[in-house]
């Protein structure tokens, strides 16, 4: 068994990518997504890490550059959040549909405006077609994990797609959580070197990034969405053999005292973890409430989504970021568009909260619960949403 | 070839839409955009080749007898050719369904 160590999750990120043994890391420093980049450059700088730190001076320079690693068959990484990956975001989309095994730990944090640097959903949300694999994290583990499930998911040949890992910016990135790290062995184990399928090289000429003219554009899109979609059978597969090598299992959706449970919360992210004890607390008081917890984001896990809230009568859905002008937040939306064909579709309802930072607390999630039953009570299937804890609504 | 690029499903392109054949372009036939087309008459043309040297498609190759013509398979009829010709040799003509 690998070492528990108390450590910031930043650090311990950062420390899993150096287990990861990357080749390379651009970015360029913004909050909360700092200690992460910073103690990465310490890495490298003291030669515990053997890989170039190309302090960018832009993030679009950050994915152009990991972009150029990838292609000549090097591992990148890169991390962000919010206004940075705005930055970046034309490179974002083009690195997908070049298929460039990119990792990108996305420390979530608020679009502006109003200017803010607080966490909530909104940045990953801005990116949501950009077609990369998005995973969250619930805790300073999962981020761990997922650093070495990235990279054996993206670069796996059948697969061969960017991988963003969705941490919440400070409530996850600054807290202090026990960590267990992997064995080298392990790693070794898990992780095979990266073989990419072309690379850029004088011998071998090819073009990566060409045109792709109206004759075959849509076909390059179905060969861009295809792999994304069929990449969930090698996502299971990396998150079960994970398992077996360090004894922590992962799932696409991860559910919580589901026995019996007529209503389910629905989280993204770290909220699983603080709505995991108010299910606790409303089943002390006799309510019958369970928990399904969102992993997997893209490619969205349907199936499995329906099949754990089969028995459900009520979903409470908490999105963490706002379509605006459009039917509540992203997640209730796909949730909805996943049930709609369903048989016994669940009353679902749609809180949007803790935006930028602010506090959900548990009495607040409560208070989420108490208000969806009165709502389902008095207007079943209205597909509605709210925004939670806004003085004047 | 049996199967020309335009008849590619999406199983059939390489990962991440990857040109491994140097140099397909030529494949590419540009003459579709052409809604004007120049014709040179030779009365007037000097064999300068300066039409030649300007036309930003390399569609325009030298005949046998020393006169310059264009390929309609690359040339895009952007008119070019015909303004900077120094005798005024190129007419650019409407071309008809
Ligand atoms: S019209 Fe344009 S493309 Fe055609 S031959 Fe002249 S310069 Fe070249
Ligand atoms: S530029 Fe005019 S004169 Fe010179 S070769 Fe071309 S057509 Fe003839």
């Amino acid at each position: 068994m690998g070492k528990r160590i108390g450590l910031e999750v930043s650090l311990s990120a950062a420390e899993a990518v150096k287990m990861a043994n990357v080749d390379c890391i651009a970015a360029y420093p913004i909050t909360p997504q700092t200690h992460i980049v910073e103690h990465l450059s310490e890495l490298v700088n003291n030669g515990e890490l053997d890989a170039e730190f190309i302090p960018v001076e832009s993030e679009h320079s950050a994915m152009s550059v990991s972009a150029g690693v990838s292609a000549v068959g090097a591992r990148a990484f890169t991390c962000t959040s919010s206004q940075g990956l705005s930055l970046m975001n034309e490179i974002v989309h083009i690195v997908a549909s070049m298929r460039l095994p990119i990792v990108m730990i996305l420390a979530n944090r608020s679009m502006s405006g109003p200017i803010s640097i607080w966490n909530d959903h909104t940045d990953v949300m801005s990116i949501r077609d950009c077609g990369w694999i998005q995973v969250f994290a619930n805790n300073g583990q999962e981020v761990f994990d997922n650093v070495l499930f990235a990279y054996r998911v993206a670069e796996s040949q059948k697969v061969m797609l960017p991988l963003i890992i969705n941490i919440d910016g400070f409530i996850l990135t600054h807290v202090i959580e026990p960590v267990e790290f992997w064995e080298k062995e392990q790693v070794k184990q898990y992780l095979p070197d990266f073989k990419p399928v072309y690379t850029m090289h004088p011998d071998r000429p090819v073009t990566m990034g060409g045109v792709g003219m109206p004759y075959v554009f849509s076909e390059a899109k179905v060969a861009q969405d295809e792999p994304l979609i069929q990449s969930k059978a090698e996502i299971i597969t990396a998150w079960k053999e994970l398992g077996d090598v360090v004894g922590r299992y992962y799932k696409p959706v991860e559910t919580y005292r589901m026995e019996d449970a007529e209503t389910l919360f629905v989280t993204q992210g770290s909220f699983g973890e603080t709505v995991s004890l108010v299910v606790d607390a409303l089943r002390n008081e006799g309510e019958s409430v369970g928990l399904v917890m969102d992993r997997l984001w893209r490619p969205f896990p349907f199936d499995e989504f329906r099949e754990a809230t089969s028995q459900a009568k009520n979903l409470i859905v908490i999105d963490r970021a706002i379509s605006y002008g459009g039917q509540g937040g992203p997640l209730a939306i796909d949730i909805r568009s996943a049930l709609y064909k369903g048989e016994n579709q669940p009353n679902i309802t749609n809180f949007i909260c803790g935006l930028a930072g602010r506090d959900v607390t548990i009495n607040d999630f409560k208070n989420i619960y108490h208000r969806a039953m009165e709502k389902i009570k008095e207007n079943p299937m209205e597909e509605d949403f709210e925004y939670y804890g806004v003085r004047g609504k | 070839m049996s199967k020309t690029r335009q008849d590619l499903t999406w199983q059939e392109l390489e990962i991440g839409a990857t040109i491994i054949t140097p140099g397909n372009s030529d494949e590419y036939k540009s003459g579709d955009w052409r809604s004007i087309r120049p014709v040179v008459d030779k009365k007037k043309c000097i064999k300068c080749g300066t039409c030649y040297i300007f036309c930003p498609d390399a569609a325009i190759y030298e005949t046998e007898d020393g006169f310059f013509e264009a390929d309609m398979f690359y040339c895009k009829g952007c008119g070019i050719c015909a303004q900077e010709c120094p005798t005024q040799a190129i007419e650019m003509v409407e071309e008809e369904e």
